[in-house]
């Protein structure tokens, strides 16, 4: 075990891949001579030099385009596109090709490609730098999506997400990059939510930067007697839903805590899963913590007020039990 | 103003010239049948034909080795049948039999062929050109030297995907093909309707690449013109972009009325189709006779029934394997 914070531990999975296998390169904009943007890539231009360290030019399209020919072409790329708003200008490639690629082919294509980038909000970047939009991501058959929302997993998703013949799409959450935590060799599993906090009350289901915030609320409901599971999805897709349906089969209450907007979102999709497939085994309706519908604003005061905080998540779980 | 018609001496051995004429005739011949199958109901979808711009592909795949990569757009029949997809596995794609190239998952605009190295039959207009500089990337890092073959019609130089991929293989100097098939019309959007600057190798050479223009309509211009520039590119000496000035004979699909343009024009273009004049000038030449020209399409047209055959006797994929290749099967330790 070896403590260091997620930004170290997403570097030094780019570094432990990048020295194990020589088709594996990173791309993107400023990931070399500057260093990064969240300075993940920190030192590794002088370790693989400029070839395998790419410095992009600001073409999303275009760069995330050229991982997924390099993909096909034999090559493992890690695209970093700074920060998911910017993923927008990249969606054609992703969605039109990436995704779609071996399917269209009748399965002559794989795209082994890894996209990682930056989500959510907290840093007070406004309406173009703030936005969650792993839902849209997770919409779309073909790829994988995954949320690290610990130090361990940022060590270790990359490798399994490398070991995907398949497109995988990796969220860093802003808010993230500096939280510390232990890690261990080897990769981890790419299939599995996870119980971050075991309780018997009311399961707590969240993913990526809402994860501390949410355990932050569980400890807060063991302090009024509520005693709350935090199950951490990890995987946007495909949903690990076992997990999630084991643990509010055992708790027959759910609060899903999402970052992104409610309508539409993740958390839509997984109270209606949970809808269809353990109805009857809830004591209450399940409930959403999500973001306010509004463009994420700039001032810090609307920012939190916009975003899910631990006190609305308490609230939210108390209401489950008739308090107030 | 429509330039006259190709003329005078073929300035190559005899044995090319009549591998591109007889190709010319398998793409014409095939996709004259697509149309008749198309209205049949056999094949269904969006079909776009080629018919017309015969002498693009089929002089510029000539010109490439079999080791190059090649990525076409939804009008890539003659590609696909160029770069050495059976005749048969394509009619069976378009059918959506399991036989065809892609299993029957992508019809008429989505040939693929791993074995070939044709990446598609891309759809989205532009979406091949980050795709093929992603190609062309993989093999530099691997120290590959292969030729990347984009083709895309010159609505595509609109789009952001275009200058963004030729940016980045001119930065890096990627060995790519940049093949612009300009055909004068983004669907029903005339050239200058659309561009600014209509002079589409002006229009490239902005990202310092090395630029050529030539008659589309002429299969031994356009056979010589991408030999020089594949030559280039094979030599590790950076991009290439040529333009290839064509004209589509069809409507853009099966769809569409033709209301955009005057079918005058139509027919005063079909005065340089590449076809009829290039096999005048070989028989003005007494490179080929009449009746080497009739056995040459009656070997077309006898493809062109063993294919469609093929494809009636395919079998449809069963629907218990729908989400089959959505992602690659993995061995679970």
């Amino acid at each position: 075990m070896t403590r260091m914070s997620y930004r170290e531990a997403m570097r030094e999975a780019i570094r432990a891949a990048m020295r194990e296998d020589a088709r594996v390169f990173l791309m993107g904009e400023d990931v070399g001579r500057y260093g990064g943007t969240y300075a993940v890539s920190k030192g590794l231009l002088e370790e693989f030099g400029p070839e395998r360290v790419r410095d992009a030019p600001l073409s999303e399209l275009g760069f995330v385009g050229a991982g997924v020919g390099a993909a096909l072409g034999g090559m493992r790329p890690i695209v970093e596109v700074m920060t998911v708003n910017f993923s927008l200008l990249a969606l054609d490639q992703i969605v039109n090709s990436a995704a779609t690629l071996r399917h269209m082919s009748g399965g002559q294509f794989s795209v082994p490609l890894v996209v990682r980038m930056a989500t959510g909000a907290g840093r007070q970047l406004a309406a173009q730098h703030s936005h969650s939009l792993e839902g849209w991501y997770a919409h779309v058959p073909g790829l994988t999506v995954l949320a690290p929302a610990t130090v361990a997993d940022a060590r270790g998703m990359l490798a399994a997400a490398l070991a995907d013949p398949d497109p995988v799409i990796v969220f860093e959450h802003v808010q993230l990059y500096n939280t510390e935590g232990d890690v261990a060799e080897g990769p981890v599993d790419i299939r599995r939510a996870a119980v971050r906090r075991a309780g018997t009350q009311v399961s707590l289901v969240t993913y990526g930067g809402s994860l501390p915030k949410t355990l932050e609320a569980a400890a807060m409901l063991a302090r009024e007697g509520i005693d709350a599971e935090v199950v951490d999805l990890r995987v946007l897709r495909p949903l690990d839903l076992p997990t999630v349906l084991a643990s509010v089969r055992k708790t027959r209450r759910a609060v899903v805590v999402d970052e992104a907007w409610k309508t539409g979102s993740l958390a839509a999709e997984i109270v209606a899963r949970i809808a269809e497939e353990a109805f009857y085994d809830l004591d209450a309706a399940p409930a959403r913590v999500c973001s306010e519908e509004v463009p994420i604003p700039y001032p810090k005061h609307l920012e939190d007020a916009a975003l899910p905080q631990a006190e609305k998540i308490v609230a939210a779980a108390r209401a489950l039990f008739g308090k107030p | 103003m429509i330039a006259p018609p190709p003329s005078g001496p073929v300035p190559c051995a005899r044995e090319t010239a009549l591998s591109l004429l007889d190709d010319m005739l398998r793409i014409r011949r095939m996709e004259e049948k697509c149309a008749e199958l198309y209205g049949a109901g056999k094949i269904r979808g969006f079909l776009h034909l080629y018919i017309g711009e015969e002498a693009v592909a089929t002089g510029a795949i000539h010109a490439l080795e079999a080791e190059d990569n090649v990525v076409a757009t939804y009008r890539e029949h003659a590609h696909a049948l160029l770069c050495g997809v059976g005749m048969d596995a394509i009619m069976a794609e378009m059918y959506g039999k399991r036989e065809g190239c892609s299993r029957g998952r992508g019809g008429s605009m989505h040939l693929f062929d791993a074995r070939a190295r044709l990446y598609g039959g891309n759809a989205i207009v532009g979406g091949g050109l980050p795709l093929a500089t992603g190609l062309a990337l993989a093999d530099r890092m691997q120290g590959i030297a292969r030729v990347n073959a984009c083709f895309f019609g010159e609505g595509a130089m609109a789009e952001g995907a275009f200058h963004e991929a030729v940016n980045l293989a001119a930065l890096w100097q990627l060995p790519v093909l940049f093949c612009c098939e300009n055909n004068l019309y983004a669907m029903g959007t005339a050239l200058a309707r659309s561009e600014a600057q209509t002079d589409l190798c002006a229009k490239a050479a902005s990202y310092r690449l090395p630029t050529l223009s030539v008659d589309g309509m002429d299969v031994v211009a356009v056979h010589e013109g991408t030999c020089e520039a594949a030559a280039h590119v094979r030599a590790g000496k950076g991009p290439f972009f040529v333009e290839f000035r064509t004209y589509r004979f069809r409507a853009h699909s099966m769809f569409d009325a033709e209301l955009y343009r005057d079918k005058r024009e139509v027919e005063a273009w079909k005065t340089r189709g590449p076809i009829h004049t290039f096999s005048a000038r070989l028989k003005q030449q007494g490179m080929l006779t009449e009746e080497q020209f009739l056995a040459l399409d009656r070997g077309a047209g006898e493809e062109v029934a063993r294919a469609v055959a093929f494809a009636e006797a395919g079998t449809w994929e069963p629907v218990e394997d729908l989400a089959r290749d959505v992602h690659t099967p993995v061995v679970m330790p």
